[in-house]
């Protein structure tokens, strides 16, 4: 088949090609939307693969929410420009150390790779040929029981996340009168206003 | 073709087509309206005063708050789907596996109601 | 290599079947964008009619025209570009949304007869797929607001963005009810798990029993609420309340740009419409399976349904008063999202003790 290579190669060039326009983009939002286009063709990449699931998971979770965050981050911050620069000549060793034990990595999975098929078991993603078990299906039927704790893992680093977000960002205004639906609702007219009796000619002003 | 290709070559080539066509949208008017472009036209949408800066400024962090609230939550959701898919299959371990899940997010949605952090002011 | 055989290989392979789904595609795509155009009209005619005005009745017989005559003005207006707005964004944010408005509909299945199913491509995840979609809706008014550089804009994409977030949750804990009695992410399954349900049980024919919105009524109104707010539908407006922010993120744009916008938003809706009816309204099957019903082909069923939705779209937008943002976000969070997990859960209790353990 040589449309799926045409597709692989499309997707890799516009992958790395849209990842390099995030780092040298000038403006922030513009760096944003190029990391956007990156994260649709690493989905691309995925469905290549035959991983339908994790590709949509990928947009719906990357795309639909943390870009948004990362929108409305980057649209608000003020960026000045030269106090940029000033910081990446400062911070250049410390990017260029992540960066070559990132490399070392990559290189490392790739020797072992070369080296010899590793395991079968992880690298096939798709569910044997025939077999009508769809790629959701098949993730489902392992995550929830084979790998529970993993699973509940993940609740509790998402009810970590929850709470230190609210901790760390949850600043309540002074003054602000909110309403309060139940307490509306619940108000009753002998609650709400009484009537006074005022004898003809004299006026009187309300208790309190 | 393979059966993937069968099934994603459909989508590439749909969406091709409603690029082709909004693009056509996009472009007739600068084609063939007529166009006078003059500052005062040109310039934001203000009432009566010229802007004094840049629109783009701080907003408050509840936004932020609420589209971080909205990934933990649309990660749960991402969970939940290869659940619903397989759930006959998983039994009765899956089943009570996902509810401590949402149990446990539960608490957390819980705490962040008690912290009034759904509020809006 | 022996050219003559190779080329009617790739005649065959490739540029025969890509032709097909050209074609197809620009059938599917003509007649959706005929079809918004009058539901456009409806809409319009609708709300004059709840007012007990007439609505556009002067282009062509009862106004029929009308969407026809506004594309031609629209594309006969002077496009204007802020001096102020990031170019390149600014005209990117209508495309993106109108494009991906569309691209919604080449998962969502109209029929299913001998020929086979009248869908552009049958997904295994296609459900995944619209949810994926509809949080991109987000993007084109983010772009757009931001864009424009002007107070107006920037304020209204804000609102909205917190808005559709909101709503995205309780959307995607509808869709797993759905997807908890079905068991499947494929669209047709879904309407074809409809066939049988509360009514076969009772030992009446197949009919409108058996869909999902009464087993799941509930969350069939959540749904159907969360749609308002998810594609800026009044009551849900706050976006472009025009009292308080003009037209919200669109206040810069006009011309083509602007009819863009527009035409994402209607294809958004509609597509909302086509959801509700195949996650609840039993898609292209008939209300009652018997004689004269069934004979008429399934995509005038589907077609009739998702005009009768998009009525009760039209219908709200006409009647109920604009929500303010706090009650809105209130709403989204405080009612919606703990009563559709609570539905997650006992539905799939009931399933799981009820129905599968027999």
């Amino acid at each position: 088949m040589t449309l799926t290579p045409l597709f692989f190669y499309l997707f890799a060039f516009v992958t790395v090609a849209s990842g390099f326009m995030v780092v040298t983009a000038r403006n922030p939002v513009h760096a944003v939307l190029w990391l956007i286009l990156a994260f649709f063709n690493a989905a691309g990449l995925f469905v290549l693969l035959g991983a339908e699931f994790l590709a949509m998971i990928l947009v719906v979770v990357y795309v639909g929410a943390v870009a948004v965050l990362f929108l409305f981050v980057v649209m608000m911050l003020d960026v000045d420009f030269a106090e940029l620069r000033a910081g990446f000549i400062r911070n250049a060793p410390l990017g260029a150390i992540v960066g070559i034990i990132l490399l070392i990595e990559l290189i490392m999975v790739l020797g072992f790779r070369l080296a010899g098929p590793l395991s079968t078991a992880i690298s096939l993603p798709i569910p044997a040929a025939g077999s009508s078990v769809t790629n959701t299906e098949a993730i489902g039927r392992i995550l929830y029981t084979k790998y529970v704790l993993l699973f509940q893992g993940a609740g509790l680093i998402l009810l970590v996340a929850m709470i230190g977000a609210i901790v760390l960002t949850l600043r309540h205004k002074e003054g602000v009168k909110r309403q309060s639906i139940a307490a509306q609702s619940a108000r009753t007219p002998a609650a709400a206003m009484h009537t006074v009796k005022v004898a003809s000619g004299t006026s009187t002003v309300p208790e309190r | 073709m393979n059966q993937l290709l069968l099934d994603y070559l459909p989508i590439a080539v749909f969406i091709g087509v409603a690029l082709a066509i909004g693009g056509a949208l996009m472009i007739a008017p600068f084609l063939v309206a007529y166009r006078s472009p003059d500052p005062e036209k040109l310039s934001a949408y203000e009432c009566g005063f010229n802007a004094f800066d840049d629109a783009r400024m701080k907003f408050d962090v509840r936004f932020y708050l609420v589209s971080i609230l909205f990934i933990i939550f649309d990660l749960e959701v991402a969970f939940l789907f290869p659940w619903a898919v397989a759930f006959k299959e998983v039994g009765v371990f899956g089943f009570w596996s996902m509810m401590v899940f949402l149990g446990v997010l539960t608490i957390g949605f819980i705490y962040e109601w008690r912290k009034g952090a759904l509020e809006w002011d | 290599m022996d050219s003559a055989w190779s080329w009617l290989d790739v005649w065959q392979g490739y540029v025969w079947p890509l032709l097909v789904m050209a074609f197809w595609s620009v059938l599917l795509l003509t007649l959706l964008l005929v079809i918004i155009a009058f539901l456009l009209l409806l809409d319009r005619k609708v709300w004059a009619a709840v007012q007990m005005r007439r609505g556009p009745n002067m282009v062509g017989p009862f106004g029929l025209l009308q969407s026809f005559a506004d594309l031609l003005k629209f594309v006969l207006k002077e496009p204007v570009i802020p001096s102020g707005a990031d170019k390149g964004v600014f005209l990117l944010a209508p495309l993106v949304t109108a494009v991906l408005a569309l691209a919604a509909w080449a998962v969502i299945p109209v029929s299913e007869n001998s020929w086979g199913k009248w869908v552009m491509s049958d997904l295994n995840v296609g459900i995944l797929y619209l949810f994926a979609i509809s949080s991109l809706g987000v993007y084109g008014v983010i772009m757009g607001g931001w864009a424009s550089n002007s107070k107006y804009p920037f304020l209204g994409s804000l609102r909205s963005a917190a808005q559709m977030v909101s709503y995205e949750v309780s959307i995607g804990f509808v869709i797993i009810t759905v997807l908890l009695c079905v068991g499947s992410l494929n669209m047709t399954d879904i309407v074809n798990a409809q066939k049988a349900g509360i009514g076969t049980k009772l030992g009446l024919p197949n009919s409108m029993l058996d869909w999902y919105w009464l087993p799941l009524l509930p969350m069939f109104v959540v749904f159907f609420i969360s749609a308002l707010a998810e594609t800026n539908r009044p009551p849900f407006d706050l976006v472009e309340a025009e009292s308080e922010l003009v037209a919200g993120f669109m206040v810069e744009y006009s011309s083509t740009p602007y009819l863009l916008f527009m035409l994402g938003e209607y294809v958004a809706i509609v597509t909302m419409c086509a959801l509700t009816t195949i996650l609840f309204l039993g898609g292209w099957l008939p209300p009652f399976d018997v004689a004269p019903l069934n004979w008429i082909p399934g995509v005038f069923w589907f077609i009739a349904k998702v005009v009768l939705v998009f009525f009760m779209f039209a219908m709200v937008k006409a009647m109920v008063p604009r929500y303010r943002y706090d009650q809105l976000m209130r709403l989204g969070w405080k009612v919606f999202l703990p009563l559709s997990l609570l539905m997650v859960v006992l539905v799939a209790g009931i399933l799981q003790y009820g129905v599968y353990a027999q």
